[in-house]
């Protein structure tokens, strides 16, 4: 105090500055989560709270446990790529209470022409028709199982 | 009651565990997935798409999309014989209801499925102001809605067009790569549902993932690797016209 005529001026100064830092640093510590910057500059529950969404889709696997007959069916013939949801959609509320959640009947009107309706982008190589001339009206299912596409390939499914 | 001072001094502690608790948020869903042993990209074979429009809708059911916003969607792409630097594009509805016929003739006439590439340089984290979009140690580009203040900004860096901005939570949003479903082992929606295989979830850092065999074997290309953002989301059969 001696040096400086006003020496308590600059302790008052200082005393706001460590009261403020220490504000800071207490309500930082008190708002910030936890696991941010855990990985990253981000909040590391958020991958948690991302990979917590149910699912909506079963998966092949899960399909194939109970139903292994169309599966050996579906595995030998033409369609053997195409997983079970891909037509039938999703349906792993289907999986988890198979009696209460039944399937949606499907229209073969719909979903077949949506994969095989003649169209100048698709590959060459893909088989596709014009619907319209090719069946005459009737429905694919008339000669084409589904399940094992080529004609005479496959029991009825 | 009447809460005495005595009272709320004793109050404190407890309150301060039960913040805690707060903070810390949900607790592992996955306990067998260890981030560190995954690096996750997609494959996907311009050359088998067919332009269905099954992954756009098993996206939307799987991830619950609003109409008209897109994670992922289906370009048609004409190429005519005269100009093959400007290709005409058309993708209704994100081609979630398939395709119509061609209007064009002749050319050269393929689909391109896009998404999120998972960017491992991504401008779209690098622009977040906030910290709510970044990359997981496995290789994802997520967004923490949480944290997502609805700026914007990401929207706007992401070169491919990638996010959008979700009318009902206000906050950006994209494409998971189904972070839900990848940490449990199952494949994404987009991959369940695709009919040709055509699109292939990858695991780069998995030496057995048949990507890399595909990779050795194939023409594979990122879209504007010029870029340099890093992108995970590797083309086969691309044509140099595709933007």
């Amino acid at each position: 105090m001696s040096r400086f005529k006003d020496g308590g001026h600059l302790l008052r100064v200082v005393l706001v500055f460590v009261l403020g830092a220490s504000a800071f640093l207490v309500l930082r510590a008190a708002l910030v989560p936890r696991s941010f910057g855990e990985y990253g500059h981000y909040r590391g529950n958020a991958i948690n709270e991302i990979a917590a969404q149910p699912i909506a889709f079963a998966g092949h696997q899960t399909c194939e446990t109970c139903h292994p007959d169309i599966a050996t069916v579906k595995n030998a013939g033409k369609h053997a790529g195409v997983n079970c949801e891909a037509c039938h959609g999703a349906l792993a509320k289907h999986a988890d209470s198979p009696v209460d959640v039944r399937p949606p009947t499907l229209d073969t009107a719909v979903l077949c022409v949506r994969c095989h309706q003649a169209n100048g982008a698709r590959p060459k190589s893909f088989p596709q028709v014009n619907a319209d001339e090719h069946s005459a009206g009737l429905p694919c299912g008339t000669c084409h199982q589904p399940h094992s596409p080529v004609i005479g390939a496959g029991a009825k499914q | 009651m009447n809460l005495t001072r005595r009272h709320f001094l004793i109050l404190l502690p407890a309150a301060a565990v039960a913040w805690e608790a707060v903070l810390a948020g949900t607790p592992e869903t996955s306990p067998n997935y260890a981030m560190t042993e995954h690096w996750w990209g997609m494959l996907v074979d311009i050359s088998k798409c067919i332009g269905c429009g099954n992954c756009v809708r098993a996206c939307a059911t799987e991830n619950d999309v609003p109409d008209g916003y897109f994670r992922t969607w289906v370009e048609r792409y004409h190429i005519s014989d005269y100009d093959l630097t400007n290709p005409v594009v058309d993708s209704p509805d994100g081609g979630k209801e398939g395709f119509p016929a061609m209007l064009e003739s002749g050319g050269k006439n393929f689909f391109v499925p896009k998404m999120c590439n998972h960017c491992a340089d991504s401008p779209c984290t690098q622009v977040c102001p906030v910290g709510a979009t970044f990359i997981t140690p496995d290789g994802v580009v997520l967004v923490d809605k949480k944290y997502c203040i609805g700026c914007r900004y990401c929207i706007q860096a992401c070169p491919y067009g990638c996010r959008y901005l979700n009318p009902k939570t206000q906050t950006a949003d994209k494409c998971t790569l189904c972070y839900h479903r990848i940490t449990q082992g199952l494949t994404t929606a987009c991959c369940e549902a695709c009919p040709t295989g055509a699109r292939q979830l990858a695991d780069l850092k998995n030496p057995n993932d048949p990507i890399h065999e595909f990779v050795r074997t194939h023409d594979v290309q990122v879209l504007k690797p010029y870029m340099a953002t890093g992108a995970k989301l590797f083309y086969n059969d691309l044509d140099g016209s595709v933007r």
